[in-house]
């Protein structure tokens, strides 16, 4: 099997400051690897920096996916090319209803790359059966964007999001914050849906817990910037049980 | 305001320069150097933006009625109120006086409608809105972006009267649109919003007086705007509590984008309170869009473009959700998409 998702040798600053300091790291397509590390490791930068938020350009190091060069592309065109980042903190828009929203996205990238576009009734239709599946209100589809949204309904509305644009590599930020047992279960079981041979996952987070819903195929420790270490998924609960230190910078 | 006079447009003496601090944001005298020749009569070109609402009509062409100058309404009624200009370099001045008798329900749909250019108008409504009664004013403003304007509404809600009032406009060359509110209080009830899209150099000023003369008087405002290229947003709302007028709730709050690195927003809100026992707030924010708002959708797909379009509209179309007539609200929100 080939790498779908390659990163070689990436690094970023955010502001002055260098965050990612020569990450590799390969994907292959059909597997769910899981990224920890304590806080301030870098992890959610390298969410943004896959995704193109800017202010976290690559100053250093390559990203392919599916041999492209994702590092080139502007963060609409890297969604239209199946890049999909689960936010940490979802964000709200007033004023943009969800359903619109959505659909505006789905459209948006269809056009990209040269697909037609979902007419309102199909659309209406994916919609519905995507929300039943996560047990959401499609009432509150209808509201704006994330405003009001509890905690686990914005996580919802972010698998729910990516279960209508199927991108072929998902990446998870923390997505367990915030989350109840009961709601961790049903976006758990959201995101295992969509597990499949061409797809890839990241899954981005500081606690073990979610990888009991979510079973990675690989594990990586992030810490100061680097993937320090790498095993299966043994590796979680190790560390659940030891903590990160023995990863940390030592102390001079 | 109170210490200048009149404006007359054929008299140079009456042309406020910023020095006069209630037109310290739109300085006539700058722009208007002499008195305007006066402008011929023209004849009316198009419907107007509100002519599938049909009610009755009174129309002016450069400063000439079409037909009557007044209205007074009883029972439910619906006023288009048109200004139009179809001059170039010439300028002309309009008055009309409209009313809601006691229980009446006024829908008042004005339109300035500009063509030609570099023309001034100046026009002055005045509006008796009876206790008991309910006005509802909409208007719309476009103009080209040469031409000059200034619109005075005196408005006058008696005690227990309901008045609603929101102004669309994409600017002149300098644009005012002024409403001064006496307001009787006593479960009166007023609402004056505003929104404005500028582009190029264009300029808008919004300027509304709100003075509470009663108790138990309400006020919400809300105006928003955005401004691109070197265009310049003005926003001057002033409240004033008269000594007596206990019990008054007034909220007024402006917010603009500034989407150019050269438009400007001028935004002076004031409340002047005498009264012991009042409500009173005011908001005010001028930005850009929201960074993180803007990568979230281009994250999922939306270019940026597209997306700062969306959250623009988004933005303002907060002032249009407010208006509480379903057909009236449907033309200003397709007149103002077709305008973003």
């Amino acid at each position: 099997m080939t790498a779908m998702l390659s990163i070689q040798n990436l690094h970023v600053s955010v502001g002055d400051k260098p965050i990612l300091r020569g990450l590799t790291l390969d994907v292959p397509a059909g597997e769910v690897h899981a990224i920890m590390g304590p806080n301030g490791a870098g992890k959610s930068t390298l969410g943004y920096a896959l995704s193109g938020r800017p202010g976290y350009e690559a100053t250093e190091g390559s990203v392919d996916w599916n041999g492209e060069s994702l590092l080139d592309l502007d963060p609409a065109a890297r969604a239209a090319g199946g890049v999909f980042l689960s936010f940490q903190y979802p964000i709200e828009i007033p004023g943009v209803p969800a359903l619109t929203f959505v659909r505006t996205a789905l459209n948006a990238q269809r056009r990209a790359r040269g697909e037609d576009e979902v007419t309102a009734p199909a659309f209406l239709k994916l919609v519905k059966a995507a929300s039943a599946a996560l047990k959401m209100d499609f009432d509150m589809l209808k509201r704006p964007l994330n405003v009001g949204f509890s905690g686990g309904e914005k996580k919802r509305m972010e698998i729910l999001q990516m279960a209508l644009l199927e991108p072929s590599l998902l990446i998870l930020d923390e997505t367990d914050s915030g989350l109840d047992i009961d709601a961790l279960r049903i976006v758990s079981e959201g995101v295992n849906a969509l597990r499949s041979p061409d797809r890839a996952m990241l899954v981005i987070t500081h606690y073990q817990r979610l990888l009991d819903y979510i079973k990675p195929d690989r594990v990586h420790v992030l810490a100061a910037g680097r993937i320090v270490a790498s095993g299966g998924p043994e590796l979680a609960l190790q560390l659940e049980a030891e903590g990160y230190d023995k990863y940390l910078p030592q102390a001079a | 305001m109170s210490a200048w006079p009149q404006l007359d447009l054929t008299d140079v003496a009456t042309f406020p320069s910023r020095r006069v601090e209630a037109w310290k944001y739109s300085d006539l005298r700058r722009v208007l150097k002499e008195a305007p020749q006066p402008s011929a009569s023209a004849a009316l070109t198009g419907p107007g933006p509100f002519c599938d609402l049909g009610g009755e009509a009174i129309v002016f062409v450069n400063g000439v009625a079409v037909g009557v100058d007044a209205f007074v309404a009883s029972g439910e009624q619906t006023l288009r109120l048109r200004f139009v200009s179809d001059a170039v370099e010439t300028g002309h001045s309009t008055g009309v006086r409209v009313s809601a008798r006691a229980g009446a329900k006024l829908l008042l749909l004005e339109s300035h409608e500009g063509h030609g250019s570099t023309y001034v108008a100046h026009n002055r409504l005045t509006l008796d809105v009876a206790a008991g009664a309910e006005v509802t004013r909409i208007v719309l403003v476009e103009e080209p972006e040469d031409a000059i304007s200034v619109t005075e509404a005196q408005v006058k809600v008696a005690p227990g009267g309901r008045y609603r009032q929101t102004i669309v406009a994409t600017g002149g060359k300098l644009q005012r649109l002024e409403t001064q509110v006496a307001h009787g209080g006593q479960g009166a009830d007023v609402r004056l919003d505003g929104l404005y899209a500028l582009t190029g150099a264009r300029q808008t000023d919004m300027t509304t007086v709100v003075d509470h003369l009663a108790a138990d008087g309400q006020t919400s405002q809300l105006t928003k705007g955005v401004v691109r290229d070197t265009a310049r947003g003005v926003f001057q709302g002033k409240i004033v509590v008269e000594r007596g007028a206990d019990g008054t709730d007034a909220r007024m709050g402006h917010h603009a984008l500034i989407l150019g690195e050269r438009a400007e927003v001028d935004a002076k809100p004031e409340l002047i309170i005498y009264a012991d026992d009042v409500q009173c707030a005011h908001g005010n924010t001028v930005g850009n869009l929201d960074e993180s708002a803007l990568f979230y959708m281009q994250q999922r797909g939306i270019p940026a473009d597209e997306a700062r379009a969306l959250l623009t509209q988004a933005f303002l179309i907060e002032v249009v959700d407010r208006i509480e007539h379903d057909e009236a609200r449907e033309v200003v929100r397709s007149w103002l998409t077709a305008k973003l």
